[in-house]
């Protein structure tokens, strides 16, 4: 018989049994559908965080004090040094941030806001930029000691009860300031939520609002940012941060840091671990739909094993070799679990779409997860498929007849 | 065309041993019609499936046609099955939810014969037993009598040498086993060789000659002349005299 003839018979078989190939095939397609579309969100929520890392801006490294008895460490000649030319070659940029939460007044409305004294270039540097109105304040501005502000989104609304802000002023610690621009909604790039933040230049900050201080008495700065000079620097960049830092707080060697550092690439690390691990769980819930739809594949062929059997046995004694009775056992398994297959990783890719529409994430369905599904499911449909045909293929043809 | 020497069949139950036959020696010719009768449990069923190759015996030969079927394997026995037997089971043994036509048509397909004269041949066997109209009835859609005919139709639509039947009627009313009894007659008068096992001594004297089977050894081998009167078929010592011994 050849194999045109094993394929006949074995959709011939299928016709005649349609109830017990499609709850064999539902097996299958519950495993596959189910892994594909759990690890496509998974894998999905995934890259999107790893998107939201990256828009915050590339190869930033965080400064943050580490406090000394409860003294900050970071001072603005730490800045300086680190922007220092020549001196931390891996380093493109430093900005700083130093920081006071005080009342903010407007006309008769006040709030109690952090004020924020930053470098010009603090915006550009934690992407956080897009204004809604008006213009940032920049180096000059900074170096001129002009007395701005640029408002978050929030506090703008609150001090000036929505009114145009540009042109008016604001008064915190009896200083007025110029508003000259308010941020966009939201977006607080690296920052985090500054829309009830208020940003004034670094060395009007320093002068006049009440910050915390270093042992020695110096104003502290709350956060120094550095730019990598690209990302394969920022390893070096991180290297030579660190020894500029201990060199400027004459630590002696052994002695630890008292500052902290934190870059961007360690986060994308660190975030992708959570992610991991969360596609891991995802990956769990999934195996677990495998096996019961693997189970149920098991019980449907094992609950037909009998009326196989004797199936077999009719088919032997009416002259089928066991190499017919094998190549229509495994066509039968090949067909289901490839219709299954098919039916599955369709409706994976439906869930995975649909979900991921609910949760705002574009599912990711890599080729290790549909080789994953598709494989543990065909492999259970053909075993379990051709085991019990293999067994009865092996018995006389009267045992097989007699089975029950 | 059948040879049987010495044959035994010896089951294993755990600790203990059934001996389903106990030496049997038998010839059956070409063109024969024999019935096989006996009590329960006397081994008719073991004989007729090492008859029909669907089990081998403990020891002893079996030359079929003048190969000795005893001695082959698996693959080979089935080829003998497909080409040189035609097998009738007591409970027609028809695959579920499969019409007909197709049920016939099978044994072509494992001897290699192409879709469109297999299903000639099965049409054609499946009016040859009186069930031209019923082709693409499944067997839940027919009566017992109607079944056992496909099973026949099957048995017939390879054109085997040799056809064996246990209990044919077994399982049917007294009408459509007369039916069925009919069409052996007619293949026996074809020229067919047909074994045929039965309880009923009614059906046994339509055959040509009854073998009596006891305790899994022959205890009775002759020639019927004209049939009988029923008689107590579990008394194998009842002494026929209008019948002729042979053995
Ligand atoms: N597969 C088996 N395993 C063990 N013992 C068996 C097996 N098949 C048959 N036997 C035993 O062999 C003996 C002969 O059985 P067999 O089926 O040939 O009897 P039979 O003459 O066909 O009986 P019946 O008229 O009831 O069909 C019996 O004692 C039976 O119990
Ligand atoms: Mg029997």
């Amino acid at each position: 018989m050849n194999i045109t003839e094993s394929f006949r018979t074995a959709l011939d078989s299928l016709r005649a049994n349609k109830m017990r190939a499609l709850l064999t095939m539902l097996g299958i397609i519950i495993g596959i559908a189910a892994v594909i579309g759990l690890m496509g969100l998974g894998e999905g929520f995934g890259e999107l965080i790893e998107d939201e890392i990256n828009s915050v801006g590339t190869n930033l490294i965080f400064v943050a004090s580490d406090s000394e008895n409860g003294y900050p460490t970071l001072t603005e000649d730490d800045l300086y040094a680190l922007a220092e030319d020549g001196r931390n070659t891996a380093v493109a940029a430093v900005g700083g941030v130093v920081g006071q939460q005080t009342e903010v007044t407007a006309g008769s409305n006040d709030q109690f806001a952090i004020v924020n004294g930053v470098t010009g270039n603090y915006f550009a540097l934690t992407n956080n930029d897009v204004l809604e109105r008006g213009g940032l304040f920049d180096e000059i501005d900074d170096a001129s000691f002009a007395q701005v502000a640029v408002l978050g989104s929030d506090i703008a609304y609150e001090l000036f009860d929505g009114m145009n802000p540009i042109g008016q002023s604001i008064t915190v610690n009896n200083t007025r300031f110029d508003v000259v621009g308010v941020l966009v909604p939201g977006d607080g790039g690296a920052s985090g939520d500054t829309d009830s933040n208020v940003y004034i230049p670094m060395n009007v900050a320093l002068q006049r609002l009440d910050l915390q201080e270093t042992r020695f008495g110096e104003p502290a700065m709350a956060q120094i940012v550095a730019q990598a000079a690209d990302e394969t620097q920022v390893d070096a960049a991180l290297e030579q941060i660190s020894l500029t830092l201990r060199e400027q707080h004459d630590l002696v060697y052994g002695a630890e840091d008292d500052f902290s550092l934190i870059s961007q690439s360690g986060l994308v690390e660190s975030f992708s671990t959570i992610s991991d691990t969360m596609t891991v769980f995802l990956g769990a819930i999934a195996a677990i739909s495998l096996v019961v739809g693997g189970i149920g594949i098991m019980n449907i062929m094992l609950v037909s094993v009998t009326e196989r059997t004797r199936e077999i046995g009719i088919r032997k004694a009416i002259g089928a070799q066991r190499r017919d009775i094998l190549a229509q056992f495994l066509l039968e398994s090949l067909i289901l679990t490839l219709i299954g297959g098919v039916i599955g990783l369709a409706l994976g890719v439906v869930v995975s779409i649909v979900g991921g529409g609910y949760l705002s994430l574009t599912p990711v369905i890599s080729t290790g997860t549909v080789a994953l599904a598709v494989g543990f499911s065909a492999s259970v449909g053909i075993i379990f498929g051709i085991y019990p045909a293999w067994k009865a293929s092996l018995m006389r043809p009267i045992d097989a007849l007699r089975y029950e | 065309m059948i040879e049987l020497t010495n044959i035994t069949k010896t089951y294993q139950m755990g600790e203990t041993q059934v001996h389903a036959l106990r030496g049997i020696d038998l010839t059956i010719t070409q063109g024969e019609f024999v019935a096989i009768i006996g009590t329960s449990g006397s081994g008719k069923s073991t004989l007729m499936n090492i008859i029909g190759c669907l089990d081998i015996p403990t020891s002893g030969d079996y030359v079929l046609n003048g190969e000795n079927a005893s001695q082959l394997d698996d693959d080979a026995q089935a080829r003998i099955r497909n080409r040189e037997i035609g097998f009738i089971f007591q409970r027609f043994n028809l695959l579920a939810r499969t019409t007909a036509v197709r049920q016939v048509s099978m044994p072509l397909m494992y001897s290699g014969i192409g879709t469109t004269e297999r299903e000639n041949r099965a049409v054609a066997a499946l009016t040859s037993v009186g069930l031209g109209e019923r082709v693409d009835h499944k067997p839940d859609e027919l009566s017992g009598g109607q079944q056992q005919r496909v099973a026949i139709a099957r048995a017939l639509v390879t054109e085997p040498s040799l056809l064996l039947a246990d209990e044919p009627t077994g399982a049917l009313d007294s009408v459509s086993g007369e039916e069925v009894l009919q069409i052996f007659e007619r293949l026996h008068a074809e020229g067919k060789t047909i074994v045929m096992v039965t309880h009923d001594m009614d059906v046994a004297n339509r055959a040509k000659r009854i073998i009596r089977l006891r305790d899994g050894m022959i205890v009775n081998d002759y020639q019927v002349h004209q049939p009988v009167a029923p008689f107590d078929t579990t008394d194998s010592n009842v002494v026929i005299h209008n019948l002729e011994e042979t053995a």
